[in-house]
């Protein structure tokens, strides 16, 4: 009872499972290391066995042919002797053959019709043996130990009996060889084993360890920790960490970014429509004033909330969470309607919109969010465009070149939407900066906006995993989406590629 | 109309009641869920708001499941902090007839709560024309006429000027017509809404004496018939 009551030590432990499979026995070993050396033990035992067994087998049956072959030689020769001599010759040559046997392992026994012995070192005629020209294996007992002999019995003229063996003692030596030899295996499997197990353990903790001391270290809030490469199988698992870990960074960067810029850019507006409330509250002469000032600050609150809106729906598509209403959008549809809807505003402020849209494939993504980003960059564009002057909106499916510059495939593998205008553009350093939070070009600030909407653009291409690509067209500023086409299926395995 | 406010906010809940009350409306009011759910079962309403997050064990959306569970359907306005996409759509799912985000414009509230309300009204008989004052829309063949004089419509200011019409006598907002007209759910940074407007009333107003289209300032624009 008392044991039962004892802490289970770690890697030997009784698993219960769950309440279907109680009573199941579990294998007790939860360590790699120890089941590895164990199971490398075990073949190893089996193996030595199995081969042990082998040269066992094939040694005593060498040994039995030999002494077979031996005694078939010899009785031979002694029948010979019978055949010149008759029973004296044999008897004497019999005796011979005992004494010059040194090893003392001949067996003999030359009895009469009546079945008395006339030679030989046997004591009297066996019971087992009752045919004759038969190999017999027997054990026999010798002066003091008894030992297995081969004996094969001889039918001689006028009812004489002959009776040549020989004694295997060599195969019983050759036992307690092989015997000694298996436990010495055994000793030196099982030291290997343990040392094995050891060295695997070691070698396992040492992989684990370096995994668990950077996750710990992530999760102890140090983001810049990464697993060390060591160029062995379990590279895949670091690497697929590292990536992870790089993006959980990104996260992060991003969010300490929008913390930083809502500090600092939200402050303003509220600052503004509190000071304002706060005065025409202390210097307000008539109510038409205390109304103009209302009207003014309800303007920046809702100022604020495009703001604070514009900001969470940036975050919720960086964070990848939208990509559950992704369905097959039809752009021609979609970019034919949007032109519609800011045509009309784009004439309004004297430009002129060109559309320019080759038939394009159905693309898998967010409808509602490809829209917003487009929206945004026709809003730019007409908010950017001097009048009089030329916007145009170009869409066309691109394929794929290869590095020698001839066209790979025959079926589009992305779509390029275009957004052009003649505005005042932006220099190299702004375009560098153009996708970040709250970044306003210095030729910007005049007009209205928070400096979001590229932001959103971006976050909304690479939910698609595209990209956005800005350039300077002198005049103005060509903004390009470039979004890959990609299967509803590919969508999981390209995640990690094209953020890579 | 009788409308049902269910909002846990006192603030929210006075403005929006007084708002209302100014507007002609009688309302009654609960500042939780289980009254909320008590009102909206035992009595017959115009219109019910809800706010999405209540107090007391109910929210908005297990009262607005209730309600349909039991064939009532009365028109749910849903009024939300939630602004996700998916909010959205969960609580259009869930039965509401629309849904408004916090913060929100007075204006906005009411023209979509008059808009509810006219909705429930008119869902009888499926109309083939449309008649507003001297102005006429004829819905199958698409045709647009104003005091026996044909106006030519692009198939987008048909779809404007019919929402207006259907609206008619009562403000529409800038978002109401991109959600409703347009089925866009975005925030257009620009007055892309107002320049198809105007665009609109060059055909519709211009050519004629008096105008029907008229800009209501902070909310949007009503349609008005001339009095005659």
């Amino acid at each position: 009872m008392r044991k039962d009551k004892k802490a289970p030590r770690r890697w030997l432990q009784w698993r219960r499972g769950d309440a279907s499979k109680v009573g199941r026995w579990h294998w007790p070993i939860r360590s790699a290391g120890i089941n590895f050396a164990l199971g490398y033990g075990v073949l190893f035992l089996i193996s030595a066995t199995l081969f042990l067994s082998f040269i066992w087998w094939s040694s005593t049956n060498l040994l039995t042919q030999h002494v077979r072959a031996f005694i078939e030689t010899d009785a031979q020769e002694l029948t010979q002797r019978w055949h010149y001599g008759g029973p004296p010759a044999l008897s004497s040559a019999i005796t011979d053959r005992l004494e010059q046997n040194i090893d003392d392992d001949a067996l003999y026994l030359l009895v009469d019709r009546r079945g008395r012995r006339l030679a030989g070192n046997l004591p009297g005629w066996p019971v087992a043996i009752t045919k004759m020209d038969h190999f017999y294996e027997l054990t026999i007992r010798r002066y003091t130990f008894s030992t297995p002999a081969q004996f094969k019995a001889y039918h001689l003229t006028h009812g004489f009996k002959l009776i040549v063996g020989h004694d295997i003692r060599g195969r019983a030596l050759l036992s307690t060889v092989i015997t000694r030899t298996l436990i010495w295996c055994a000793v030196m499997i099982a030291l290997l084993a343990i040392g094995g197990a050891l060295v695997v353990r070691n070698l396992f903790r040492r992989i684990v360890g370096s995994i668990a001391r950077t996750a710990s270290a992530v999760a102890s809030g140090d983001l810049n920790h990464r697993i060390a490469l060591t160029g062995s199988e379990t590279d895949l698992v670091a690497e697929t960490v590292n990536t992870m870990l790089d993006r959980i960074n990104r996260l992060m960067e991003g969010v300490r970014q929008v913390s930083n810029a809502i500090a600092h850019d939200l402050r303003t507006p509220i600052t503004r429509a509190r000071n304002q409330l706060e005065e025409a509250l202390f210097s307000a002469s008539s109510p038409d004033e205390l109304r103009l000032a209302a009207d003014k600050a309800i303007e920046d609150l809702d100022h604020i909330t495009g703001i604070f809106e514009a900001l969470l729906r940036i975050a919720q598509i960086e964070a990848g969470a939208r990509r559950s209403a992704f369905t097959m959008v039809d752009l021609n549809q979609l970019l034919t309607n949007m032109a519609e809807l800011y045509e009309a505003s784009a004439e309004d402020a004297g430009l002129s919109l060109h559309m320019d849209i080759s038939p394009l494939p159905p693309l898998y993504g967010d409808e509602r969010m490809l829209q917003q980003a487009l929206a945004n960059l026709l809003d730019n564009a007409i908010k950017f465009s001097p009048p009089r002057s030329l916007l145009s909106l170009t869409a066309r499916p691109v394929t794929a070149i290869t590095p020698r510059g001839h066209t790979a495939h025959t079926t589009p593998t992305g779509i390029e939407i275009s957004v052009q205008d003649q505005g005042p553009g932006m220099n190299e350093a702004d375009i560098l900066r153009a996708h970040e939070r709250f970044f306003r070009a210095e030729s910007a600030r005049h007009t209205p906006g928070s400096g979001l909407g590229l932001s959103l653009v971006q976050a909304v291409t690479s939910l698609h995993h595209g990209r956005l690509i800005l350039t300077r067209t002198n005049p103005g500023l060509k903004v390009t989406l470039f979004l890959p086409l990609l299967q509803q299926d590919a969508d999981h395995t390209t995640t990690t590629a094209s953020h890579a | 109309m009788h409308i049902l406010l269910v909002e846990d906010d006192p603030t929210v809940r006075s403005f929006v009641l007084k708002g209302l009350k100014e507007a002609g409306h009688d309302v009654d009011h609960a500042d939780n869920g289980k009254d909320g759910l008590y009102l909206a079962v035992g009595e017959k309403y115009d219109i019910i708001i809800l706010d999405r997050m209540l107090p007391g064990g109910v929210d908005g959306l297990h009262i607005l499941e209730t309600l349909r569970s039991q064939k009532n359907n009365t028109p749910v306005l849903l009024l939300s902090a939630l602004s996700d996409v998916d909010d959205r759509v969960d609580g259009l799912r869930a039965g509401g007839d629309d849904y408004v985000t916090k913060p929100f414009a007075f204006s906005e509230l009411l023209a979509r709560v008059e808009a509810l309300g006219r909705r429930g009204h008119n869902e009888t008989a499926p109309e083939t024309t449309l008649t507003v004052g001297d102005l006429t829309l004829d819905l199958l063949s698409r045709e647009v006429r104003r005091g026996g004089q044909k106006i030519d419509l692009q198939p987008r200011e048909f779809r404007l000027l019919e929402f207006l019409v259907r609206n008619a006598g009562q403000v529409v907002t800038r978002t109401m017509l991109l959600e409703k007209v347009w089925d866009y759910h975005f925030d257009p940074q620009t007055n892309v809404i107002d320049v198809h407007v105007s665009r609109l009333r060059q055909k519709v107003d211009k050519p004629f004496q008096t105008a029907i289209i008229h800009t209501v300032r902070n909310a949007g624009y009503i349609l008005r018939p001339t009095q005659s």
